[in-house]
């Protein structure tokens, strides 16, 4: 004989304000551990989504940000000329060698300081990085110091709104354009022409080479080159696998934070489940003794009384993830510590995610009932009925 | 006093959740005070800046260096005591994993001078002046890779590349808790020559110049003058304070300390959370005590006093549980995060203020969660209490 399963549901109905308060303490718990997955899922999402499975990127020999790695000319010339690199329908070399700075700007709002990228950008940049689209105004000019910037830093930072003008390498540059690039980290960069950027710093170096592979299968062969010809020190790297690398550190972070709050969270809430079936089954002894009289098997009340706990951790991990996904509609900016540069990202939601939440909040459920539950299918008839 | 017997015995009428209730108040508390000492940690380089000293950076950012010509310019500016410069070396030693220390090239000849809170025996300062690849560390750098004075350590140049050979000829110690002492030290020469012969463009820069002022007062003008020298250059500077000059970097990070405030508060939420529920289930329990108590003639003083004791006994209990584990609880978190961050976490120590603020919390949500419980044993009218059954 098994108990209904609707006496689990009118019991937890009965006593609201414990129902409320435990399953409250669940979703809480919840919240927070789907929130660190939708943040790291996030900036996964942002880096990986600026590479692309076609390109590679060189960088000078362990240089793990562009603004660290510098390239002459002669060197930019050598990576031009290899074979692997595909060209277009008029034959021009799909190379890009671009320049990246970090400037010092405002934010908006705060008054405070924060770093950006600023992308010098070559003309076949633009045709290799499809996901990059100007979605207000429109390119710089050649030979102008204008700039474009992405959608992410445009609102951010003082002087980055379209028509105004930001200072930087001794000049005043235009924001003539704001572009998107699907959510990708260039959207927290400024972009203009490489060389304009180049005689504006007097740097006389490019930071990376991002070329389009003819056939994907050429990446070896031209790692294997680059990388031992005696007149560079560079490294070449898939471009995707590039910029993934640089959320490493960031997403470790934010994991083991998270990991570590949401063990803490889910201890306190597990105790609170615990106490609250404990109570209830204390407060039922008379019950579970009528049952027990009526012929329902111990096991009968076991599975009740661990459905009831499930059913309240079912609810509260629902309640959690329904906050958590409103999380969704924002966004948050830090400093990358691989890049020292200002990265936008989003919370991401993904169905993996809220598989996650309700099974981890179900494991809360088991753990913080299982006890109580044993305790109610051990108490002897007799017993129960003796007490007042 | 009765009453104290009676709180102590209805504590301990069901041993077990109360004592469930303390371990989850207890964790809770420890995970607070962790974090703090978290956010403390964060913040401990500004505790170790100097009021006197100022720091004078390329405008642009910090990815630009300054010519090492400035240094007599800026030390000819009125209120200017003394004038040294460092460079940002970024090497790899071992892996990255192992490298996340801070690695500077500084100009020996009066670098102790300016930073009296590094102690170097006068011994291996001499040898340390004299030897040109020679190398500095903090003791807790020391420590951990167990390095001895006369080890010759290998790196791998990041940002200036090839191989690089250093002796180590001292280790320093902080004069203050907070000083760092995660730093390796070596000659600016030592770099600048070999960079002469393998990318002489970028010989002859510093990444920022650090300057001594006479009167802490004076700072602000003092810094202006520097920036104003530099105006229209090809290289303008910034110069701030070394407080500030920390705090900006701080507010890098404001993201993630904005999100560990947040969590310390959703933490006292759920010792709320829980201690309510325990507070709620014992009132629910015991109306009909309360109004055997109000028939004996006790007031609702008596009652309040009952059961805000019992709530502020089990929530004291779990905050002294919870302060006496931090200790361990930060020792694990420090040897967790230890070769990751330890660049970020100089000092990593619990302070006082944050142990008195997690007993405040926990004397605080020990009053928030008797109150609903209290508002009902008050308000209950003897007959409702004893016709109830619980």
């Amino acid at each position: 004989m098994i108990i209904p399963l609707n006496y689990s549901f009118r019991n937890l109905w009965t006593r609201r304000t414990t129902t409320f308060l435990t399953a409250g303490g669940i979703a809480l718990v919840i919240f927070v551990f789907s929130a660190v997955l939708m943040l790291a899922n996030g900036l996964e999402k942002t880096l990986v989504g600026t590479g692309s499975d076609k390109n590679a990127i060189v960088v000078r020999r362990g240089a793990d940000s562009e603004f660290m790695s510098m390239l002459d000319r002669t060197a930019v010339n050598i990576i031009k000329s290899q074979p692997e690199i595909a060209a277009d329908r008029d034959g021009k070399r799909l190379a890009a060698a671009e320049v990246v700075v970090l400037i010092n700007l405002l934010k908006r709002g705060t008054n405070k300081p924060s770093h950006i990228e600023i992308r010098g950008v070559a003309p076949e940049s633009l045709s290799m990085r499809t996901q990059v689209k100007l979605v207000e105004g429109r390119l710089w000019r050649p030979g102008l110091s204008e700039v474009v910037v992405g959608r992410a830093v445009a609102g951010r930072f003082q002087g980055l709104a379209l028509g105004e003008t930001v200072r930087f390498g001794m000049r005043d540059w235009t924001v003539v354009g704001i572009f998107e690039a699907e959510g990708a980290g260039f959207e927290s960069e400024i972009w203009t022409d490489a060389e304009q950027l180049v005689q504006a710093f007097r740097r006389p170096v490019f930071s990376s080479i991002t070329v389009r592979l003819a056939s994907a299968g050429d990446f070896l062969s031209l790692k294997a080159r680059l990388e031992s010809d005696p007149r560079l020190t560079v490294a070449v790297e898939r471009e995707k696998q590039y910029y993934a690398k640089q959320s490493e550190m960031m997403a470790t972070f934010i994991r083991v934070l998270g990991l570590f709050v949401t063990v803490i969270f889910s201890l306190g809430a597990m105790i609170g489940a615990m106490i609250t079936m404990y109570a209830s089954v204390a407060n039922r002894t008379t019950e579970i003794g009528t049952m027990r009289a009526l012929g329902f098997p111990r096991r009968s009340i076991l599975v009740a009384f661990l459905f009831e706990s499930l059913l309240l951790a079912f609810v509260g991990g629902g309640v959690g993830i329904l906050l958590a996904s409103v999380l969704q509609f924002f966004s948050i900016s830090t400093t990358n510590f691989a890049t020292f540069a200002e990265i936008a990202f989003r919370f991401i939601l993904s169905p993996s995610i809220i598989v996650e939440s309700l099974l981890f909040s179900l494991v809360m459920g088991l753990f913080g009932g299982f006890l109580p539950a044993v305790q109610a299918s051990r108490k002897k008839v007799v017993d129960a009925f003796r007490v007042s | 006093m009765e009453l104290f017997r009676l709180i102590l015995k209805n504590t301990m009428r069901h041993p077990l959740r109360s004592i469930l209730t303390v371990f989850g108040i207890a964790i809770a508390i420890s995970a607070f005070g962790l974090i703090r000492t978290v956010i403390g940690a964060w913040y401990s380089g500004v505790e170790a800046s100097a009021p006197n000293r100022l720091i004078t950076r390329n405008a642009v950012s910090l990815g630009f260096s300054l010519p090492v010509a400035y240094r007599e310019a800026i030390r000819g500016i009125p209120g200017v005591v003394d004038v040294t410069y460092a460079h940002w070396f970024g090497g790899i030693y071992i892996d990255e994993k192992h490298s996340q220390f801070p690695q500077f090239a500084v100009d020996t000849t009066n670098f102790s001078e300016m930073y009296p809170e590094f102690k170097l025996p006068p011994e291996q300062k001499a040898v340390f002046k004299q030897q040109r690849n020679a190398a500095v560390v903090g003791r807790k750098l020391a420590e951990r890779f167990n390095w001895k004075v006369g080890d010759v350590i290998q790196m791998r140049g990041m940002i200036f590349p090839g191989d690089w050979e250093f002796t180590i000829r001292g280790i320093y110690t902080g004069a203050q808790k907070s000083t760092d002492e995660t730093q390796f030290i070596f000659h600016y020469q030592y770099l600048d020559e070999k960079l002469k012969q393998t990318e002489p463009w970028r010989a002859g820069n510093v990444g920022w110049y650090v300057v001594k002022v006479k009167d802490p007062r004076q700072a602000a003008e003092v810094a202006e003058a520097i920036d104003l020298r530099f105006k229209n250059s090809l290289a303008e500077t910034l110069t701030e304070t070394e407080r500030a000059f920390v705090l900006g970097f701080i507010s890098m990070s404001e993201t993630i300390l904005v999100a560990l405030r947040i969590i310390s508060l959703v933490i006292i939420g759920v010792i709320l959370l829980v201690l309510s529920n325990t507070m709620a289930m014992t009132a629910r329990e015991r109306l009909s005590e309360y109004a055997v108590l109000k028939t004996l003639g006790f007031g609702a003083r008596h009652l309040v006093f009952l059961i805000v004791g019992e709530s502020l006994l089990i929530a004291a209990t779990g905050g002294l549980v919870g302060i006496l584990i931090t200790y361990p609880a930060a020792k694990g978190f420090e040897r967790a995060m230890g070769d990751a961050m330890g660049a970020i976490f100089p000092a990593f120590d619990v302070a006082t203020t944050t142990q008195i603020l997690c007993a405040l919390m926990a004397v605080a949500v020990g009053l928030a969660a008797s109150a609903f419980p209290t508002w009902r044993a008050v308000q209950v009218r003897i007959v409702d209490g004893l016709r109830r059954v619980g």
